[in-house]
């Protein structure tokens, strides 16, 4: 069959691309200009070539702030994926209770990011907050404000309470998806319940939590507002996320030109990683297939 | 292997059925012979399913007990009564290979390697999946998947009995032939009591020593498929076995003669004062066609369905349907029919009469 040549559909995706260009494509622009440019006021510019992607490759600031971004990716990915797919395995398959699982569940996900930052901010607070309050009392050393230990175990523990549902509700819809005739199956076959789970279960709820772990790594790489509301990156520069010391330097020190080369490494980092990630991803599949 | 008996079996999916019809499976003695291919045949709904499963054990029975062998298994978990299940859709575990589908539920009951492998591949040789064995199971088709999760019941040494649920739904309707042949085979060659579900009376009929046919959650009949041929003991195993099913006229009954519309059809037996909703049963293999003789009928259509005619007639405002040779030529002027006596059954409320004998003596005399 001829496919039929009309130019006239491109008018159809002008809007996308209009809206696209202001809100992404342009800013970004922005950003690329400014990183390869230095000011000393007055509005005047000065071309800077590489100068400042050489400077922010070369400052350990920014290596400590990817490492610790790397590390709070990580731990929240090694809590949340095995949290979440444990809760969803114990989570009442229909009825009533089914509703209210998903409904309770699905809570935090509904809570502004700064809200939340604040719950826990006042929540671990040793003079009026339940946790830090409650801890106290039991004797054992807590304060977020001046202990970098703390600090790490509020935003992580806090972003755990605020994401794993999401992960807990992709997994839920995956074993959901499973027919009942598997689980009869492997009763007749005498599988244990581990064996389940690894060769019924987990398969069935790859390919959502693929997309779980994608999301939450991408989420979690970005992260600025919970953890700036509870520790503004303290004590010290111990929680100084990407994103925290992206701002700081940008807002904090009107350092435009670094801040600028900052960005972009770190959005090709996320690009990078996610790339990777899709990769692999998608190779496993095929591989399996 | 095992002989099955259910006694005073009955289901509901109520918690406390009060009536018959909260349940999905009304009472029912029955023996499943060891070594015997059984085909549970009904409309979907009819409590097949809810059968197969209370005997495999997915489903514990509201009233009633469940033998082996005489052994009372009624509680015994699904795993303990060494059943092999065939489900609708197939059922394979996508990332093992062929061969670790195969060794699974040996596997899991703790059988040493050498042993697993040795077994694996008899089972594999019967299933004709010998060349697939370090597949994966995930890419294969539905048919492969099917004989993988047959081969997984198999597997066991002291399997009690293979049930199959609707196994052949998902599959193309030529491998379907094929598969039906291989599993009638397995079972002559290495008798396992089988008991296979469909909705489908061809693959029913072609599979089983005996069918057990269902309706509304009740066994209307148990029998060789001649016998649900010749003699369907109710009227929905009359019209659901059959292509065309049985034609069913609503009669009065006097002796050895049914009336309809003011004219008089013989019978091969006479009947003593029958009283509920009487009706007369005969297959269209069994009304013939005819220019003169018999009974008048508008005849309204004619199919022809390649080795034989389906006429379409009008009967005294009922339609009913009479099976004609391929050869033999159907007439505008073919206004009668002949319904061979031998062939008819009557029915009280959808249930078979037996003809009076005492009635028939006399009528003979």
């Amino acid at each position: 069959m001829d496919k039929t040549v009309n130019q006239k559909a491109w008018f159809l995706v002008l809007p996308v691309l209009i809206l696209v260009a202001f809100s992404a494509v342009i800013p970004l622009m922005t950003v690329v200009n400014y990183s390869v440019q230095d000011t000393f006021g007055n509005n005047q510019f000065f071309w800077a070539g590489l100068e400042w992607f050489e400077e922010m490759l070369n400052d350990d600031r920014m290596w400590g702030a990817l490492g610790r971004q790397l590390m709070f990716s990580g731990i929240i990915l090694l809590i949340q994926i095995p949290l979440g797919v444990f809760v969803a395995l114990n989570m009442p398959k229909k009825g009533f209770w089914a509703s209210f699982c998903l409904v309770f569940m699905s809570l935090p996900l509904l809570i502004p990011w700064n809200v939340v930052g604040t719950i826990w901010q006042v929540f671990g607070r040793v003079d009026i907050g339940l946790l830090g309050y409650t801890l106290a009392a039991l004797g054992i050393d807590y304060n977020y404000t001046s202990d970098p230990f703390a600090a790490w175990v509020t935003i992580i523990v806090m972003d755990v309470w605020h994401w794993t549902s999401l992960v807990a509700l992709l997994a839920y819809a995956g074993l959901q998806s499973i027919p009942d005739a598997y689980y009869q199956a492997a009763k007749i076959d005498q599988a244990s319940r581990w064996k389940v789970f690894r060769f019924i279960e987990l398969p069935k709820m790859m390919g959502v939590l693929m997309i779980a772990i994608l999301l939450r790594f991408m989420d979690s790489f970005m992260i600025y507002t919970e953890p700036f509301v509870v520790t503004g990156g303290g004590p010290g520069s111990t929680t100084t996320l990407l994103s925290i010391d992206l701002v700081k330097m940008a807002l904090g020190q009107f350092d435009l030109g670094p801040a600028a080369a900052f960005s972009i490494m770190y959005f090709l980092v996320i690009l990078l990683i996610s790339w990777v990630f899709y990769t692999v991803m998608i190779n496993l599949d095929k591989r399996d297939g | 292997m095992a002989k099955i008996t259910l006694d005073n079996l009955a289901h509901s999916y109520l918690p406390n059925p009060t009536s018959e019809d909260d349940f999905a499976l009304k009472e029912l003695n029955h023996d499943w012979n060891d070594g015997a291919a059984y085909a549970l045949l009904g409309a979907s709904g009819c409590g097949k399913s809810t059968l197969l499963n209370i005997i495999s054990g997915l489903l514990y029975p509201s009233q009633g007990r469940i033998l082996f062998d005489g052994q009372d298994v009624t509680n015994a978990p699904t795993a303990e009564r060494n059943i092999a299940q065939v489900f609708q859709f197939p059922v394979v575990y996508d990332t093992m290979t062929v061969q670790d589908n195969l060794a699974f539920p040996l596997r899991n009951r703790g059988h040493d390697e050498t042993y697993v492998a040795g077994r694996v591949q008899e089972i594999a040789k019967m299933i004709g999946m010998e060349d697939m064995l370090r597949k994966k199971a995930r890419g294969l088709t539905a048919d492969a998947k099917q004989k993988i999760s047959l081969g997984r019941g198999m597997v066991r040494k002291d399997v009690n009995a293979l049930l199959f649920d609707e196994p052949l739904t998902v599959i193309d309707p030529h491998m379907k032939w094929e598969l039906r042949t291989q599993l009638k085979s397995l079972h002559h060659e290495f008798g396992h009591t089988m008991i296979y579900v469909t909705h489908d009376q061809t693959e029913a009929l072609t599979f089983a020593d005996k069918v057990v046919v269902m309706h509304d959650g009740r066994v209307v009949q148990i029998g060789t498929p001649e016998e649900l041929f010749e003699r369907p003991e109710h009227t929905f195993v009359g019209y659901f076995i059959g292509s065309p099913g049985m034609n069913v006229l609503p009669v009065d009954v006097d002796g050895a003669t049914a009336h309809i519309g003011g004219v008089d059809i013989p019978l091969s037996g006479g009947y003593s004062s029958l009283s509920g909703k009487v009706e007369l049963g005969i297959r269209p293999e069994f009304v013939r066609l005819s220019a003169t003789d018999g009974l008048p009928v508008k005849v309204k259509r004619i199919e022809d369905v390649g080795r034989h005619k389906i006429v379409r007639l009008d009967f005294f405002g009922h339609d009913i349907n009479a099976i004609a040779g391929e050869d033999d030529v159907v007439t505008a002027d073919m206004s009668h029919v002949i319904f061979d006596p031998s062939h008819a059954n009557v029915y009280v409320d959808d249930w078979r009469v037996v003809p009076d004998q005492s009635h028939t003596i006399e009528e003979a005399a």
